[in-house]
């Protein structure tokens, strides 16, 4: 069970509980509890609290905090490259996930139904996945959209003289989002292991029924797999609205041109670290955690419209 | 012994399942067989243009300089093995360094993921205590809780216990357990493996401790091995954490190297830049390449119900 359906199930407060069994062990559970509960605490649980704080202080980690109220968020509504960098990240997630999601659905689409060199394909798919957080991968990015880079020794063989991709502010960003599709193995994988656990016999009584194709894809593997797209769809959205070492790479660490690749999580740093404005770093870090519990119930929320649980 | 008999059988059940699937897409399903062709042509361009870039940059690290955009097919017509040479040698102090640094962090973390995690798995899985259930809870949180609503209060931290410019701050939260993603792998693992054998050594008279040690974590290597590799690619490529935490050159990571690199000979060195980025990925893709199989069957247990 996936950790979401998992989540969700003990929020319900239902599930398999099964006979409710004496907590007679819970001596030896703080005996192996131990390392996590230190880290809950000490690296998860007050650096919580303490960002919280430092959020209403203007703090730069040399003098005392000094507490402001609420400076830091009013600062933060009028600050226009914040603006930016949110309207940046919001395109990279809302763009970057759906593409993502449609490749790994549709690749994993055509592998099913026992096409031959399945192994071989699926590996070809997954290597992108494992190497596209590297930095290694995102200097090769940059020189492949340069002026002279491969992309556009292509188009020239066509007459077409290609842009800068990189040093244009208007296709800069696309080619971070093309690289977070690049990576579309990773959830492919996922919904590969998820199509196999549809029963084959739903589709020879479908099909002796007289379906189709197609209709047995929107009557059978759709509304089966949908719990398994949903999973992906949640995580990958968390994960994007982090995305940090491409953008800071390809951009020199700027968020250049002209602020057109400043994600949020760069800026993030760019205050924390550079400027040692933790304070506001610590409130952008909480704007943040509000903008992804919000997207992620909303996703909750509409899940409820397409996604199928059958149990 | 008892999880190779169930692997084999489980394979033995796909290769079964894949049968039949394959008879009835040729049956039932109506596919001619001009439209598997399509398919794998179809498959083989998309694979091939996705990893044209990496074999180009390999192609290229091998290239002259002037060469590298003036070329942009994949034929090796000459050999530059002094990229390497230079590349390795372009910074002060050497790659070799940058490497060993890499290989102290990840070795740190591994060991750290593999003890904090197991044990916390083991009391999830299999013990009963007070507040199990909200533990658990949190415990999955923690899990899609973005790192940068705690990397200032600890960076504020570390610093003040004269940690920055170590590789404390990198390997620590690895041995506190902060990665429940596999807290999450083993607790499903474990559930899969049977009671009887716990109640048995029980019944014996071991201990939690040697029920643990002995009978389950022997029983956990293909979970041990998923943690290990994926906790290996994913330090290994690991930017944000070294980027904050490391300063001094002697310390970097090769991630912070290769940027380093970049902002220094990216505009001429083309060639070193990217021998180096090649050298930097070529472990991961021997991770990829002889751990493939506990990569995939981990992220698709924890993906599916």
């Amino acid at each position: 069970m996936s950790a979401i359906s998992e989540l969700s199930q003990i929020r319900r407060g239902g599930g398999k509980r099964g006979p409710r069994e004496r907590p007679k062990d819970t001596k030896a559970a703080l005996v192996f509890l131990a390392p996590w509960l230190l880290g809950l605490i000490l690296v998860t649980v007050l650096p919580i609290l303490a960002s919280l704080y430092l959020s209403f202080t203007k703090y730069d980690l040399f003098n005392a905090p000094e507490w402001i109220g609420l400076d830091n968020y009013v600062r933060m509504s009028q600050d226009p490259r914040l603006g930016a960098s949110l309207g940046v990240t919001f395109v990279y997630v809302l763009v970057g996930v759906p593409l993502a999601m449609a490749a790994a659905l549709g690749v994993a689409l055509l592998l099913d139904k026992g096409l031959r060199g399945l192994a071989f394909y699926r590996s070809m798919f997954y290597l992108p996945s494992l190497l596209g957080s590297s930095v290694a991968v995102a200097i090769l990015w940059k020189q492949i959209f340069g002026v002279d880079g491969i992309v556009n020794q292509f188009l020239a063989v066509f007459g077409i003289e290609g842009p800068g991709w990189i040093s244009n502010p208007d296709t800069a960003l696309s080619t971070i989002i093309l690289l977070s599709v690049w990576g579309f193995g990773a959830p492919m994988v996922i919904f590969l292991a998820g199509l196999r656990q549809i029963p084959v016999m739903y589709y020879e009584a479908a099909s002796v029924d007289g379906a189709g194709p197609a209709r047995q894809f929107f009557s059978i593997t759709l509304p089966l797999l949908s719990p398994i797209v949903f999973f992906n769809l949640v995580l990958s959205m968390i994960g994007a609205f982090q995305a940090f070492t491409q953008a800071f790479i390809i951009s020199g660490g700027s968020g250049g041109p002209s602020d057109s690749t400043l994600f949020y999580t760069l800026y993030l740093y760019q205050k924390g670290f550079t400027a040692f404005d933790m304070g506001y770093a610590s409130a952008m870090a909480w704007l943040l955690v509000a903008i992804i519990a919000g997207f992620t119930a909303v996703n909750f929320a509409l899940s409820k419209l397409w996604v199928f649980y059958d149990d | 012994m008892t999880t190779e008999l169930i692997t084999t059988r489980d394979r033995r059940f796909a290769q079964e399942r894949q049968r039949i699937r394959r008879r009835q897409s040729a049956g039932l399903g109506g596919r001619s067989k001009v439209s598997v062709v399509a398919r794998h042509v179809f498959l083989i361009a998309t694979s091939a243009l996705m990893l044209y870039p990496l074999l180009w940059m390999v192609v290229s690290s091998l290239r002259p300089n002037d060469e590298i955009f003036r070329l942009p097919g994949l034929w090796p017509l000459s050999f530059e093995v002094s990229n390497y040479t230079e590349g390795w040698n372009a910074l002060s102090p050497s790659f070799g360094t940058y490497l060993w640094n890499s290989i102290v962090v990840v070795a740190g973390s591994i060991v750290g993921n593999l003890i904090s995690c197991s044990m916390a798995a083991y009391a999830f899985a299999r013990l009963n205590f007070h507040f199990k259930r909200t533990m658990f809870a949190i415990m999955l949180v923690t899990i899609m809780l973005p790192v940068h609503i705690v990397i200032v209060p600890q960076y504020i931290m570390f610093s003040q216990l004269g940690m920055v410019n170590t590789f404390w701050p990198l390997i620590l939260p690895k041995a506190l357990a902060t990665d429940a993603f596999f807290i999450f792998l083993m607790v499903q693992f474990i559930r899969g493996i049977p009671r009887d054998l716990d109640e048995a050594a029980r019944i014996d008279g071991a201990g939690h401790a040697r029920i643990f040690l002995q009978i389950l974590l022997p029983m956990m290597t293909p979970a041990l091995a998923t943690t290990a590799i994926f906790t290996f690619v994913w330090v290994w490529n690991d930017f944000f954490g070294a980027l904050i935490y490391l300063n001094n050159p002697d310390l970097f990571t090769v991630p912070l190297a290769l940027r380093q690199f970049m902002s220094a000979q990216g505009a001429s060195n083309f060639g070193g830049m990217f021998a180096m980025s090649v050298v930097s990925l070529v472990p991961v893709f021997l991770a990829f390449l002889f751990g493939q199989r506990f990569l995939i069957r981990g992220i698709a247990t924890t993906g599916i119900k």
